[in-house]
């Protein structure tokens, strides 16, 4: 707090620059984040609440709500769950190969949505490798729901292990290792010493990992076979009342989202100032 | 000689080979055999093949799209978030904790709400197209309008990268200077920018990366029409459409590529902040 105050009251650029360049920052914000926020809730409400509310009953609005809920109910869950088991043996220990497989869990943070769906298409879709094998079975992953999970947690696979990796890795053993010393079985010290040190990291990768999980647009609708009703998310729906000229309809499913971006903002936000020396770690780790 | 040819640090603590083994199979089950997959399909393909598919006029066309647009976007990007994060670093102004908040709007708001609001923004009936509409500018549409939509989702990645660089700056040199009459831009210049390079340049690094691949945001407000606003994303979509599994393998492998070499001139580029930041 008092190299920061020191910061600020040693700043350069504080004559005529500092309110040019205040003005400047806040004027881009404001044209392209606030701008676009605020026409999604003037559009979805420009036919008055009863359109919205009526758009927002629609059937397939609904069924694409429940869809985007399971979906991120299996997939963040899981994802955490691999995470927190990758960060104890990636953070905790080090060993040949520790490198590249952070970098293998950080990977799809680099593909693009779209190949990301073309990938699952290749590995499970019908002239895909395991293709032949899983029509014998009856199993039907591509263009239906079960691809559309695995697109999801593929997109997300690294944002809680990213999180706890460097988290674990600032903060260090010794705790852990003189728990271990004096007796704790594993279960006991990953419960009652390395958890509670990382919750808040956990927390914060959890809610970016739902943020993502609930808005993946591109390679879910790579695998998804668009059907209104059964196989749409909500971010898909959206395309689909858009691309059918039912615009209002569109943005009124669209403040669903963005009221779910919202709150994770807000969360993320009161995360950053509540918990800031126990997330600092994390941040200082990525960038330097 | 056996501690010598250990592959891993001795350790005392429980638990390494379970969460190994649970890591390795949750990772080769949803990252490594899909990747194997392509790798397969490409191989199927053949070299000459391979190739044939890629330098189609199509898929030349719409590379350019892409990449100019990324580009273009990402420098927009670095030039803009570089005063955003200098601002946010530096100053205390009322609503700075709100906007700093709103910053990461492009990475909670999902990509195809990003799209509709801002094709609805610059859609020549839009209140931004529709003033801009005078002047002879089209924004939606055309590139520019992709250019718009990569400059909203890449924008945080700079930011972001940024921010915590600039804290972490010495002021005592920037005090010398200005004591010494240096100008604010002279001071900017030799004083601030050079320690903030790798930083703007990892930041757009990532915007770039990110800009590439990007597709839910941009298709709404592009013209998607073939060679002239189609992103290569978007084409590797119309293959699967069309059931040209070929086409769009050869596409997606060459963004693979690209989004490799830029993962490692990324980490490069982080490796370089930590020497020059002491760790």
């Amino acid at each position: 707090m008092a190299a920061e105050s020191s910061a600020a009251a040693f700043a350069s650029l504080r004559g005529p620059a500092r309110p040019l360049l205040i003005g400047t920052a806040l004027g881009f914000v404001a044209l392209f984040l606030v701008l676009p926020l605020g026409v999604i809730f003037a559009e979805a409400f420009s036919l008055g609440l009863r359109a919205y509310a009526a758009a927002l009953a629609d059937p397939d609005v609904r069924a694409a709500l429940l869809l985007t809920i399971f979906i991120a109910l299996v997939a963040v869950p899981l994802n955490t769950f691999f995470g927190v088991a990758a960060s104890w043996c990636l953070a905790r220990f080090r060993f040949r190969g520790g490198a590249l497989i952070v970098t293998l869990i950080e990977l799809p943070f680099s593909v693009s949505p779209v190949v990301a769906g073309l990938l699952l298409v290749l590995l499970f879709g019908r002239f895909g490798l395991l293709g032949a094998f899983l029509e014998a079975h009856g199993v039907r992953v591509i263009f239906a729901v079960p691809g559309m999970v695995l697109a999801t947690i593929f997109v997300t696979f690294p944002f809680v292990a990213r999180e706890l990796i460097s988290l674990a890795q600032a903060q260090g053993n010794e705790e852990e290792e003189a728990a271990v010393t004096l007796g704790a079985s594993f279960l006991q010290t990953f419960l009652q010493v390395s958890l509670p040190k990382l919750r808040w990291g956990l927390l914060y990768g959890v809610l970016l990992c739902n943020a993502r999980a609930i808005g993946e647009f591109g390679a879910v609708s790579v695998v998804s076979g668009e059907v209104p009703g059964q196989t749409n998310t909500l971010p898909l729906e959206v395309h689909a009342l858009y691309s059918g000229y039912e615009m209002q309809a569109a943005f009124a499913a669209a403040t669903l989202l963005a009221g779910i971006a919202i709150v994770t903002l807000v969360l993320k936000a009161a995360l950053e100032s509540r918990h800031r020396d126990e997330l600092r770690a994390t941040r200082r780790a990525r960038t330097g | 000689m056996s501690r010598r040819l250990a592959w891993r640090e001795p350790s005392t603590l429980p638990g390494f080979a379970p969460s190994l083994s649970l890591t390795l199979l949750w990772l080769g089950a949803l990252v490594i055999a899909p990747l194997a997959a392509m790798v397969a399909s490409a191989a199927g393909l053949g070299w000459s093949g391979f190739w044939a598919l890629v330098l189609r006029p199509r898929v030349l066309a719409d590379l350019s799209v892409s990449v100019s647009s990324a580009l273009a976007a990402s420098a927009i990007d670095a030039c803009f978030g570089l005063i955003i994060a200098w601002v946010l670093a530096r100053y205390r102004f009322p609503g700075r904790r709100l906007v700093d908040a709103l910053i990461d709007l492009p990475f909670a708001l999902p990509t195809a709400v990003a799209g509709i609001a801002l094709a609805a923004l610059y859609a020549p009936q839009g209140p931004i197209g529709a003033a801009l509409a005078p002047f002879g500018v089209a924004i939606a549409y055309t590139r520019a309008g992709i250019v718009v939509a990569l400059m909203f989702v890449g924008l945080p990645f700079v930011v972001r990268t940024l921010e915590p660089v600039i804290e972490e700056l010495e002021v005592e040199q920037e005090e010398a200077a200005s004591m010494l009459g240096a100008s604010d831009a002279a001071t900017f210049l030799k004083v601030i920018l050079p320690p903030l390079l790798p930083a703007l340049l990892a930041g757009f690094a990532l915007a770039l990366a990110r800009g590439l691949g990007e597709y839910g945001s941009v298709i709404f407000i592009a013209g998607n029409k073939p060679m002239v606003s189609e992103i290569l994303p978007l084409l590797i979509v119309t293959e699967l459409e069309q059931f040209n599994l070929a086409g769009a393998t050869a596409i997606a492998v060459l963004m693979l590529a690209a989004s490799f070499l830029l993962l490692i001139a990324v980490n490069l580029l982080q490796a370089w902040i930590r020497r020059r930041h002491g760790g």
